[in-house]
């Protein structure tokens, strides 16, 4: 057969028969939630995919130019290289506006996809030694992603993100010290600079894709030498890993879980519209969109940037605006806890053992509910990330709304806490994996056997 | 052909049909739908393809694993720790050099990051000043300017200074009032249009409150009473252009905002 004489001719080459032969029988542990992380390696490759695709028509140049094409209501209408090229891909080249959605809605997952994969980690103790490094990477993984979202997110130079990009910028101006400079260095200049979507254009399709790929890699490449975390099982324990075969059964659902993924995005991209830019239109900086919100995983900073007090400190003669605390220190904070949670943990616990065993989540009821607590923050402040919307539906004062959100920001987390820790707690005593009692058979004088439990 | 196997053999040929689809709809006519539609078909029936294969086909068969490569055993840590220190050690036996060799990194490193530089310009008074002075004519975006006769009172309109129309700093929202509520000026207010809280432009005017919003996080300004915050997230007041009447009954600008537009920074309270 031609793929073994493949394998033989690279391993005389290079001597891979014994890892090649280990690597087929590693052993993958069969559970639905240790797939969520592959469908983030998924969608990335989507996205470098259609990414690329896109990055071929696009244009990052913010001179402006007359549109006349075949999206008739901006005939004649005053726009940048960036927004033009961007309408092109949309209504002129073949195939542009579903790559186009397809980039979108994969990115849209990406982001989803990574949240959901920590929320597992998060709630199962997977971080915990030997893996505080993965951990580590993938929040790591989870901002950049974040910060690459947004920067794809504000190329097309459309009012929706223009706007954004005013916020953001300002937010950046907003740093003690260092935010006024930083942000003339990053911009080239004030706000709005011709130098802002080629610059942004460079860190979307270049920076920041290159430094997750290599993180991703290193992600991987850890799993592999590490081995995969089970759940506790028969013939499973803190020394071993009980799963599929790499080849073929694991391969097979994995690809299986990436052609579902394509499915997924084929089907979004092709059947439901997602910025659809034409009808924001061309971003001039004195125009503004209402309601503006921002893609999701954006919200809560845009909810605690509307919910924030107004407070402005002026230490020195010099000023620390209010967009500094929600939008620069609040999700420093988050950020600098996820990151150091596992030593947080290893602190309180004063467990430094490695864990191959994973725990399930209603058997360490505080760790699950200060996991709730943490979610409903985010929600909360995703919440009031869209107040306008919610106070014109509702018929209630913006006012009260925003009362009402900075309430539910610190008493909501209380109470989800309060709640997921008593489910836990009513959980664990029931239900899923019960470990057998240990017993060890005696033969006894008569011939029979007798039990004797093992402590 | 088994049941099972049948059914993945119509799944195949579901990304047979579909695949197809996506070239049919490319060649013949620009439908993402159609387009999108046949690829994601295709990728459906590789999916369910693959289902079948892995939970159908393949035997069930589970291996074991066993930890063994790591942690290394104490011998090979110790080795590895005296290695690493007969390699430091061999190094750093010339201390002296070793400093020198420090400077020599370090200033290396600044070179190779003063390049930083010329990615923006200074800040000088960029920050501090926009395009209004003193006799600038107020004129709409079309470049008209503005009559004390044009607005009716509860209207408000976005206007520039003459020399600097779409200047993204220097907009600014001229607001109609009673003549009592602003007799010096005829009842015309003018307010940067600069949001204080995230440079949003404060578009929405509530001609029955006077107050002016931000539709990006609704922070709200009185008109009458210099900007000053009624309510949302914005630290401090919008500031006031200062306007006049001319005798032919054109508005100008009496001179530039007494203090910065726009949002807050580190550095807003220098003299510029």
């Amino acid at each position: 057969m031609i793929v073994e004489k493949l394998a033989r001719w690279i391993d005389e080459r290079l001597g891979t028969a014994h890892f090649v032969r280990h690597a087929l029988q590693k052993a993958f542990p069969d559970h639905w939630s240790f797939m969520l992380g592959e469908i983030n390696l998924y969608a990335f490759v989507i996205l470098v995919a259609t990414g690329t695709f896109l990055a071929l028509f696009f244009d990052p140049n913010t001179t402006k130019t007359i549109y006349h094409g075949p999206y008739a209501v901006l005939d004649g209408a005053k726009m940048s290289h960036a927004y033009a090229t961007t309408l092109d891909l949309s209504f002129v080249v073949n195939g542009g506006l579903l790559v186009r959605q397809i980039h979108h809605w994969a990115a849209l997952i990406f982001l989803a996809g990574i949240i959901v994969h920590m929320a597992r980690i998060f709630l199962t103790g997977a971080f915990r030694k030997p893996r505080e490094i993965n951990w580590v990477i993938g929040v790591t993984l989870l901002g950049i992603a974040m910060f690459e979202g947004f920067c794809g997110y504000s190329l097309p130079d459309d009012l929706l993100s223009g706007t954004g990009l005013r916020i953001a910028v300002s937010i950046a101006l907003s740093i003690p010290v260092i935010g006024t400079w930083a942000s003339f260095l990053l911009l080239g200049g004030d706000f709005p600079s011709e130098q802002m979507i080629p610059r942004l254009f460079v860190t979307h399709i270049f920076i920041l894709p290159a430094v997750i790929a290599a993180l991703i890699g290193i992600h991987l490449a850890i799993v592999w030498r590490q081995k995969h975390s089970q759940f506790p099982g028969p013939r499973r324990s803190e020394d071993n890993v009980v799963g599929s075969p790499m080849f073929p059964t694991y391969a097979v659902k994995s690809m299986a879980l990436f052609a579902m993924i394509a499915f997924v995005v084929c089907a979004l991209g092709a059947t439901t519209q997602i910025n659809p830019i034409w009808l924001w239109g061309p971003y001039d900086p004195w125009k503004a969109p209402a309601p503006a919100q921002p893609d999701w995983y954006i919200g809560w900073l845009e909810g605690a940037l509307r919910i924030a007090p107004p407070w402005a400190w002026h230490p020195f003669g010099h000023t620390i605006p209010s967009p500094f605390w929600p939008a620069v220190l609040l999700p420093g904070l988050v950020f600098a806890f996820l990151l150091l949670w596992p030593w947080i943990e290893q602190i309180i616990t004063r467990d430094t053992r490695s864990h191959q065993l994973l725990d399930r989540p209603r058997e360490v009821p505080w760790r699950t509910a200060l996991g709730a607590a943490l979610l409903t923050f985010a929600l909360s402040l995703t919440a009031a990330g869209s107040d306008d919307v919610q106070a014109r539906y509702l018929h209630v004062s913006i006012v009260d709304l925003v009362h009402f959100y900075q309430a539910f920001t610190i008493g909501g987390p209380l109470l989800a806490f309060i709640i997921a820790y008593a489910v836990a707690c009513e959980l664990r005593g029931r239900g899923g994996v019960r470990k057998a009692p240990r017993v060890r058979l005696r033969r006894n004088a008569r011939g029979g056997f007798e039990e004797e439990s093992v402590p | 052909m088994k049941r099972r196997e049948l059914a993945i053999a119509f799944a195949l040929f579901l990304t047979v049909a579909g695949s197809g689809s996506f070239i049919a709809a490319y060649a013949t006519s620009e439908s993402t739908l159609y387009e999108g539609i046949g690829l994601g078909c295709a990728a459906l029936g590789l999916c369910l393809a693959a289902l079948g294969w892995a939970f159908w086909i393949l035997p069930e068969r589970q291996v074991v694993d066993e930890i063994v490569t790591y942690p290394s055993p104490p011998s090979e840590q110790l080795a590895q720790e005296s290695a690493i220190e007969l390699g430091i050690e061999e190094i750093s036996r010339p201390r002296l050099l070793l400093a020198v060799l420090g400077a020599a990194l370090a200033s290396f490193g600044a070179a190779l990051i003063v390049p930083i530089r010329s990615l923006g310009p200074k800040i000088g008074d960029t920050l501090f000043h926009t395009a209004w002075r003193k006799g600038s004519v107020l004129v709409r975006d079309d470049g008209r300017p503005v009559r004390v006769t044009d607005l009716e009172v509860d209207s408000a309109i976005l206007v520039f200074p003459q020399n600097a129309i779409e200047d993204a700093m220097s907009q600014t929202m001229l607001v109609r009032v009673t003549d009592s509520e602003a007799p010096d000026t005829n009842g015309y207010v003018a307010y940067s249009r600069v949001c204080t809280h995230a440079g949003c432009p404060v578009a929405l005017y509530r001609a029955a409150a006077r107050q002016l919003m931000c539709p990006c996080h609704q922070s709200v300004f009185n008109v009458i009473g210099d900007g000053a915050v009624v309510s949302g997230p914005a630290d401090h007041a919008l500031p006031r252009l200062p306007i006049a009447v001319g005798d032919d009954g054109v508005l100008h600008a009496l001179g530039d905002f007494p203090e910065p537009v726009g949002p807050g920074f580190w550095e807003e309270n220098r003299q510029a």
